[in-house]
């Protein structure tokens, strides 16, 4: 079956010219599903079962169902509890969270107006990567224009619901998107990532329970509360459905942000929406997820599609739906010794594997880059791969892992081709 | 101990505001270090001491802070910073050569600074601008995306009138499409 992609109609993102503007996104239905859920007949529970039947399925990377993650906010005992929003959008390849600042920001707003109601929580906190200095600028401007509408601050259009929001950005440090790394520098302090548990739920900011969710994963929720459980878990892949902003960088000629249902076959993502490959060249292989995601090779995309379970059975992630693509011209290990040069210096340094082991992977592959790799060499990546795998306080180690042992397990023959030119070859 | 710095009465009225967002007073210490930074240029050892004052935490906190975050400039950078991404999608897309280019083109490596102040280069991490590659940020400030040779002598040539390039729209392809 093919789906008519470009018969599709956008709803994260709509074709409507100055959206981001509070009238604009008023005069189109925006915040009636706020007003909605604060009308009588919605109570907390209500709206998290609907969530949860919906089953967004976290778009920050672990594929979470966003309502059965609120369902575990503990019951309020009267003290001050949180929604943090993640928009650090660090993970390679990932660059769609800013297009909903940009564009609608308020349907972010409004979904974690309504994901603060559900939770019963009192503040909010949208914490924003630093280098999206203009991004925030904007995100401040639309939180303004709807405190000033009254949709933020004491009893939010006569309901009796208080809530503050705030936007706060951080300073360039990829682990800061880790949630409990996130709750650090939202505190102030260094991005460690905690100790799991106890869970943010139960401890999160300043010791409080706090549920932490993506931009985009929010995003999603005003569509639900509109349209209904039903219309939402009807969309793409039925096990994770939904509208999702697919980000489509690399070799081809149409890069950028697309909204399209899950489940897009990637060839179609590839060849169609995006445009086709630059200059007429062969797919070699597709990270479709975020850096972390392994590497897909190009001749085995026949028949995926961009959806957690198609993408586990091809032997990936769906991660950020970060698509990136590379052509037939790509070169392996430089490559991946540039991904693992990124998390060498993303690692926090907290866990001796994650801190040494992102440390030889990067060392080990610039040798081979250079020249002088031994095929011994592979063996000992993959040993190092498999001692920093769960062994860490963060997945930040397992991200730094996965592409070194899938892109060496996937282009062996290109990796060996490299070692075996060296002169330590034979040694 | 006296220190070079101040900030002035509209700093600590915004600083004043970001205080107000948060139930305690650490939360303050990173925006904080970029009104310092966005007033002095650079947060060196001297305006570390001065946040940390204005906030009345210690200064190995402000310290500790400072230098785990890598926009915050521990030093005198150029008074423009062109930060180069050369991960994964950039570096596919030419990251390295528009890099290379620059070095050349200004006669510094990456981590240097031009000798007349002007101009410091990076190679950093994904900017998320993936889509747009290859890209840099200028002074932790406006993106220039879809980067050529052609466009960086323009930027270049920009700057030294003390033009910023404006903010870059990409848009959604999508969208112009149907229009
Ligand atoms: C190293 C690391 C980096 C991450 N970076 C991000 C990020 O930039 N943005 C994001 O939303 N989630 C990121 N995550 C995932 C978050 O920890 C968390 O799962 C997510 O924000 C939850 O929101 P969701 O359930 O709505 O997806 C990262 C996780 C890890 C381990
Ligand atoms: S796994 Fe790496 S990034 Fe995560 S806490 Fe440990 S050292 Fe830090
Ligand atoms: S890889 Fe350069 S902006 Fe993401």
């Amino acid at each position: 079956m093919s789906f008519d992609w470009k018969s599709y109609t956008p709803v994260i993102i709509p074709d409507i010219p100055n959206l981001h503007e509070i009238d604009v996104y008023t005069k189109n239905g925006g915040y009636d599903s706020l007003k909605k859920v604060l009308s009588n007949d919605w109570d907390s529970e209500k709206v998290i079962n609907e969530v949860k039947a919906a089953n967004i399925r976290g778009r920050g990377g672990a594929g979470f169902n966003a309502g059965l993650k609120w369902s575990f906010m503990p019951k309020p005992d009267g003290g001050p509890r949180y929604l943090a929003c993640n928009g650090d959008e660090s993970e390679p390849g990932t660059f769609k969270d800013r297009k909903i600042f940009e564009y609608n920001p308020h349907l972010f707003i409004e979904g974690a107006l309504i994901a603060a109601y559900a939770m019963q929580c009192s503040a909010i906190y949208v914490y924003i990567r630093g280098e999206y200095y203009s991004w925030i600028k904007m995100m401040e401007k639309a939180l303004k224009d709807a405190y000033d509408k009254g949709f933020i601050g004491k009893n939010i259009l006569g309901s009796g619901f208080d809530v503050e929001f705030h936007v706060t950005g951080g300073a360039g440090a990829y682990i800061c998107g880790e949630e409990t790394s996130m709750l650090e520098s939202l505190e102030g302090k260094r991005g460690y990532p905690r100790v799991k548990p106890p869970f943010p739920a139960q401890k999160g900011l300043w010791g409080r329970p706090t549920t932490i969710n993506n931009i985009e994963t929010l995003a999603c929720v005003p569509l639900v509360i509109k349209n209904g459980a039903d219309w939402f878990s009807g969309i793409g892949a039925e096990t994770h459905p939904g509208p999702v902003l697919y980000g489509i960088s690399g070799h081809v000629n149409r890069p950028g942000v697309y909204e399209l249902p899950t489940g897009m076959p990637v060839l179609t993502l590839i060849e169609e929406v995006a445009g086709g490959m630059r200059n007429g060249k062969k797919l070699k292989g597709l990270i479709p997820g975020g850096s972390s995601t392994p590497i897909l090779r190009g001749d085995t995309l026949e028949g995926v599609n961009m959806d957690a379970d198609s993408l586990r059975e091809a032997g990936s992630m769906m991660g950020t739906a970060g698509m990136i693509v590379m052509d037939e011209d790509t070169d392996m290990v430089e490559m991946l010794w540039r991904i693992s040069h990124f998390y060498h210096h993303e690692s926090c340094g907290q866990c001796t594997p994650c801190r040494e082991g992102t440390g030889w992977l990067e060392k080990i592959l610039l040798k081979i880059r250079n020249g002088d790799g031994e095929i011994r060499d592979l063996e000992l990546l993959i040993d190092l791969c498999s001692q920093m795998e769960g062994r860490t306080i963060c997945a930040l180690a397992d991200a730094a892992a996965w592409p070194v042992r899938y892109t060496i397990d996937r282009f062996r023959d290109e990796f060996e081709a490299r070692c075996k030119k060296s002169t330590y070859a034979l040694a | 101990m006296a220190n070079n710095y101040e900030f002035t009465p509209e700093d600590l009225k915004e600083i004043e505001t970001i205080k107000a967002k948060f139930p305690e007073v650490m939360p303050a210490t990173l925006p904080t270090l970029w009104v310092a930074q966005r007033r002095f240029g650079h947060v060196e050892p001297e305006v570390q001491h001065l946040v940390a004052e204005t906030l009345d935490l210690p200064v190995s906190h402000v310290h500790g802070v400072a230098t785990f975050y890598t926009q915050y400039y521990k030093e005198k950078m150029g008074k423009y910073v062109l930060d180069v991404c050369t991960t994964t999608s950039c570096q596919l897309c030419g990251g390295y050569d528009m890099l290379h280019y620059l070095e050349n083109k200004l006669g510094i490596k990456a981590g240097e600074t031009t000798k007349d102040g002007m101009f410091s280069i990076q190679s950093v991490e994904c900017l998320g601008a993936c889509g747009y590659a290859p890209m840099m940020q200028i002074t932790n400030d406006v993106y220039v995306n879809n980067l050529t040779e052609e466009k960086l002598d323009d930027v270049i040539e920009s700057l030294k009138a003390d033009k910023m390039p404006e903010f870059e729209s990409v848009g959604m392809p999508q969208h112009t499409e149907r229009s």
